[in-house]
Parts: structure tokens; C-alpha cells; sequence
């Protein structure tokens, strides 16, 4: 009996579920891929090439070239790593906006509670897609613009669930027993409720993650996202729809990358819930 | 000398019944009054749903009454700010249930029990340690669990490492509420041992609430008996067990259930199958009458209609028409 032993069961549940698992995997090599870009390419980026305009996959060119003679499997590369900041940092700032909402309306209830759900209501009346594509319109596209814009538009979810945590824990004894002894709210609030709460939270960012990854790459095949030389799988794609009939190798690779990556996330998310639950720990030590 | 005073106190929860918002209030706490004495054991009893762990929420200031008044050493509790409130969560603290969400899951023993050590300043930070082991060896848990997580321990362990937080501070009053009545039978006697020794060896006052009249019987100086947010009787101990009066007591007493071979003469001349029909309490009960008149064996034509004051027979308080 160590003191890591709830991280020792999480660890235990988490293995014996293959698809998390796999998962798991599939994130990590996303990592990989995007840390280590520049050593796996064979070309530069963004080196164009007349002479061999969109030529099909072959041992030079493994997922063939672009109208403009880049190989795309090097623009691939550097795609993940666009995806995976955009992902990361949207779903930080959605984050740490929904948890400051979720707990100050969740602790304090009442009027403050009510306000801020009701702002919450109006948020998610909106279509967050027509009004990422409306901002953006206004502030001009830019990949820094675009995880801002992402982050300011889907912390909704995540304030609520926050919030429904606060809710339930907060009657909870041990949150009395620390009132009982004098805590401060700021202290109730950090070290006995959010840190227990802090598990559904982590798995709605991972899976967050995907729907942003999914966000990127629509507003960047639109032409309103991360702006063209830069790769990103989303303008790759574009390209793709431009030349269809003629390249087929444009729209196939970066879309099975994107669904990879969806898959990948939401699967570790879901393997990440699962190991979670405290309903099956107790049983587990059984 | 009393230690906490209650003077008609009241609280009322706000039950939306309809969309059209038409409000039902649930008395769960209903002009009771009763004071505690320093060092002595005062109890309340009674079923689920009496009002009880209520009671303790309001005198622990967890929770602020609908009317009336908790007065600690004679001051106000809902006056307190600040300073005096800080003063005022230093003396006095509580047990919980359930010792299964009384901890913070994510908190180590060590963590439990020296938040409360550091919040007040207690000691040294050098000394928390010490201090910490000195509290668990109190309530006979080692010094080897400093580290362990909640989770890791049985439920009667649990209830000491609660104990030991409750103690970090040494409050002057202890509520307990219903301190044994998740832990196994065996389990419950280790723990109102040691309940019993704090309140011999360090005169700390209890509020001390429970369903179990046999556990009341052997630690407490007074009584209060609660239904549906009423004191129904209070005494002291040997009253309350020798000589009931309110029929709700008599009940609850004929409800301890006895083993053939074993009687307990006290509790045996109840236990002669008193029939109650039992009905579930009405907890919106809105009637004018006795709140016990829908159980009650003795009714009669009066209880129906109006609510018996809380009046003074001999040495106790009942509210009853019969007497």
C-alpha cells in the first residue's frame, strides 16, 4: 500500500482497455510526429517545385505533391504540429474560462449562479461555427486569432460541468467539515472541491481537443483559418477539393489524418473516463 | 455553566411545490430551545427526518437559521465575524455520519488533520508533525498512516482519523452526529470509547445525536427527544429511561430491540409489544395539532386541533396534552 495507489488502479483500469490504448497511441505518435517535423521530412515545407506539379504517391514523394510541386507529406508533418497547438491552446483557454465560471456560479449559487447560466444559455444559442466564421470576418484569420476565437466559444460545456460538480461536492461533508474549521472559500475551493472534480474535466478537455482539431481544419479549409504558406491539414485539403477528379492523394491523406486524430483523442478521453470512475475503484479493491 | 444556549430556534426550507410557485416550507427545525453545559453530554434523539443533523448544520453556523437564536458562551453566533468567527470555528467542531464522504478523498491523513493545525496557528510549523502523530495516538491510529489515503482505510478507522481532525483545534464542544451509526456494532463500541474518554479526560462538552438509545444511554446527561422538528421531551438520562412520558418516547423506547436471555430491566417493561401504527410522517405536516397526533396511541379529541406547549412536569420539559 503505497501512496500512489490511486494512480497505480487508474493505471491498472486504463491498460486492460485495448481501444484506450490504442488511443493512447495514436495521441503519442501525433506528439511525435509534431515535435520531431523537421527531422522526418524529406523536403522543406514549403519548397515549391514546378516540374513536378501534383504527381500521385511514389518512394520520392510518399503522399505525392500539391498544384504547386510541395510535397505533401512534408506539409503533413507540419500540419500535426499546427492541429496539435490549436488543439492544446483552444482547449486551454475554454478551460480555464469554464472552470473560473463553473466554480464561482456552482460554489456561490444564487444570483451569481443564475446570472452566469443564463449567459451561458445565450452562448450556446449561438452557433458557435457562423460565430467563429463572423469574428474572424472582422479580426482577419491568423492562427492565433483562431485559438482565441475557439477557446472564447466552447467553454460553455465545460462551465457547466464544472458547475454540477460544485454543486454535488459542495454539500458533501468533508467540504462542511472544512467549513466547520474555518477554511477559506478561496482554499474550499481550490484544495477540497476543484481538485476532486478535476477528472470529468480533464476528459472533456482531451475530447475537447478533437472538436477543436475538427474546428481548425473546417475554418482552415474555408480559407478562414491558419492562412496559407503554413500547412495545416484543413488547407491541404482544400487543395484537394480543388483537384479531386485529377489527385486523389490531396483530400485522402490529410482527411484520414484528421479522422485519425479525432478518433485518437476521443478514444483516450473515453478510455481516460472509464479509468476514472470512482464507482468502479471501490470494487476494484474489493 | 452553559456552554451553547438555543433560544427558539427555527429553521425552514423553501420547497417550490408547483410552476406557479405556490411555497411549501419544511419545518425541519421548529422553535426548539435547550442549552448545553460545559463538559456535560447533551443528546438528540429521534427517527429520521426528526430534524437532527439540522440542528447540528445550525449550531455549527454551517447553515443560518430561518428565527432565532445559538448563543455560544452567551454571544450570538451569527454575529460573529472575522476574528471572533475564527474564534468561534476553534471551539467547536464536528463528526460526521458518514466517514466515507466526511474525507476529503484527495487529501492525505497528514493533510486532514494538519489543515485545521494550520489554519489556527496551533503550533509551530516545526511541531505539526509532532502534533498530528500526538492527535492519531489519541484515538489509537499510528503514526504510520501519515501518508495513506482515505480510501485506503475501514470505516471505523475513518470515523478516528474524523475524531483527530476534530480534535486538531481542542474545541470546547464536539457535535456528533450520528458519530457510530455507519460503523459496524463491534466497531461502534471502540469508537464511543473513545468519545467517552475525550469527554472524561479533556472536558469537552458533546451535542451528541444518534437514533440509538442504548448508545445515549450510557454516555449522555440530558435528553432531547425530536419529532419532525419539535422537542417532543427533554430530561436528563435517567428520567428520560426509567420514566417516560411523552408517548413518542415510549415508542422509541419499546423499539430497542432486546435479546430473550439478556432483558435490560429499563428498557424490558417497554418492550412488551406496544403497538404503534405506523404511519410516515408528514414532513410538510401542516396541521394545527400535536405533530405526533397521526401516530399516537393515546390521542385524544384536543390533539387534533392544537399543538401542546413545550411545559415544565418535575424535573422535565414535554410537550403532551396529557400531562
Amino acid at each position: 500500500m503505497k501512496t500512489s495507489l490511486l494512480r497505480n488502479i487508474f493505471w491498472k483500469r486504463f491498460k486492460r482497455n485495448k481501444i484506450a490504448v490504442i488511443g493512447a497511441i495514436i495521441v503519442f505518435l501525433l506528439f511525435i510526429i509534431a515535435m520531431f517535423a523537421p527531422l522526418f521530412s524529406p523536403y522543406n515545407q514549403n519548397d515549391i517545385d514546378r516540374n513536378h506539379i501534383l504527381e500521385p504517391p511514389s518512394f520520392k514523394h510518399p503522399f505525392g505533391t500539391d498544384d504547386l510541386g510541395r510535397d505533401v507529406f512534408s506539409r503533413m508533418l507540419y500540419g500535426a504540429r499546427t492541429s496539435l497547438l490549436v488543439g492544446f491552446v483552444a482547449v486551454g483557454i475554454s478551460t480555464i474560462i469554464g472552470i473560473f465560471f463553473g466554480s464561482i456560479a456552482g460554489y456561490y449559487g444564487g444570483w451569481t449562479d443564475r446570472i452566469i447560466m443564463r449567459f451561458i444559455d445565450i452562448m450556446l444559442t449561438i452557433p458557435t461555427f457562423f460565430l467563429i466564421l463572423a469574428v474572424i470576418a472582422f479580426i482577419g484569420p491568423g492562427i492565433w486569432n483562431i485559438m482565441v476565437v475557439i477557446g472564447l466559444t466552447s467553454w460553455m460545456g465545460v462551465a457547466r460541468l464544472v458547475r454540477a460538480e460544485f454543486l454535488s461536492l459542495k454539500e458533501r461533508e468533508f467540504v462542511l467539515a472544512a467549513k466547520a474549521i474555518g477554511v477559506s472559500d478561496k482554499r474550499i475551493i481550490f484544495k477540497h472541491i476543484l481538485i476532486n472534480s478535476l477528472a470529468p474535466v480533464f476528459v472533456s478537455a482531451v475530447l475537447g481537443i478533437a472538436g477543436a482539431v475538427l474546428l481548425e481544419s473546417g475554418l482552415s479549409f474555408l480559407g478562414l483559418g491558419v492562412q496559407p504558406p503554413t500547412p495545416t491539414w484543413g488547407n491541404i485539403l482544400t487543395l484537394g477539393k480543388d483537384n479531386i477528379e485529377i489527385a486523389w492523394w490531396l483530400s485522402v491523406f490529410p482527411g484520414f489524418a484528421i479522422l485519425l486524430t479525432v478518433l485518437g483523442y476521443n478514444l483516450l478521453g473515453e478510455g481516460i473516463r472509464d479509468a476514472f470512475d470512482p464507482r468502479l475503484w471501490e470494487a476494484e479493491q474489493g | 455553566m452553559d456552554i451553547i444556549e438555543v433560544i427558539n430556534l427555527k429553521k425552514y426550507f423553501a420547497c417550490n411545490q408547483s410552476f406557479w410557485g405556490v411555497k411549501r416550507w419544511l419545518k425541519a427545525v421548529d422553535d426548539i430551545s435547550f442549552s448545553v453545559k460545559k463538559g456535560g453530554v447533551f443528546s438528540i434523539v429521534g427517527e429520521s427526518g426528526s430534524g437532527k443533523s439540522t440542528v447540528a448544520r445550525l449550531l455549527l453556523r454551517l447553515i443560518t437559521p430561518t428565527s432565532g437564536k445559538i448563543l455560544f458562551k452567551g454571544k450570538d453566533i451569527q454575529f460573529f465575524k472575522g476574528d471572533s468567527l475564527k474564534e468561534f470555528r476553534k471551539s467547536i467542531q464536528i463528526i460526521f455520519q458518514d466517514p466515507f464522504a466526511s474525507l476529503n478523498p484527495r487529501m492525505t491523513v497528514y493533510d486532514s488533520i494538519s489543515e485545521p493545525l494550520k489554519i489556527h496557528r496551533i503550533v509551530h510549523k516545526m511541531e505539526i508533525k509532532n502534533k498530528v502523530v500526538e492527535i492519531l495516538n489519541k484515538v489509537g491510529l499510528q503514526a504510520d498512516i501519515l501518508n495513506r489515503y482515505p480510501h485506503e482505510f475501514s470505516g471505523g478507522q475513518r470515523q478516528r482519523i474524523c475524531i483527530a481532525r476534530a480534535l486538531a483545534i481542542s474545541p470546547e464542544i464536539i457535535v456528533a452526529d450520528e458519530p457510530l451509526s455507519a460503523l459496524d456494532v463491534s466497531i461502534q463500541a471502540q469508537i464511543l470509547n473513545i468519545l467517552q474518554e475525550l469527554q472524561k479526560n479533556s472536558g469537552i462538552s458533546f451535542v451528541f445525536i444518534s437514533h440509538d438509545l442504548r448508545v445515549v444511554k450510557y454516555f449522555s446527561d440530558e435528553v432531547a427527544v425530536m419529532y419532525l422538528g419539535k422537542i417532543v421531551e427533554k430530561a436528563k438520562t435517567e428520567d428520560i429511561f426509567n420514566k417516560p412520558l411523552h408517548p413518542y418516547t415510549i415508542e422509541l423506547l419499546s423499539s430497542i430491540p432486546v435479546i430473550e436471555k439478556h432483558k435490560d430491566k429499563n428498557f424490558q417493561k417497554y418492550n412488551e409489544k406496544l403497538k404503534v401504527e405506523y404511519e410516515a410522517p408528514d414532513i410538510f405536516n401542516e396541521t394545527s395539532g400535536c405533530v405526533y397526533s397521526a401516530r399516537c396511541n393515546k390521542k385524544i379529541e384536543i390533539c387534533n386541533t392544537i399543538q401542546p406547549e413545550l411545559k415544565k412536569i418535575e424535573e422535565r420539559m414535554i410537550s403532551c396534552h396529557l400531562f
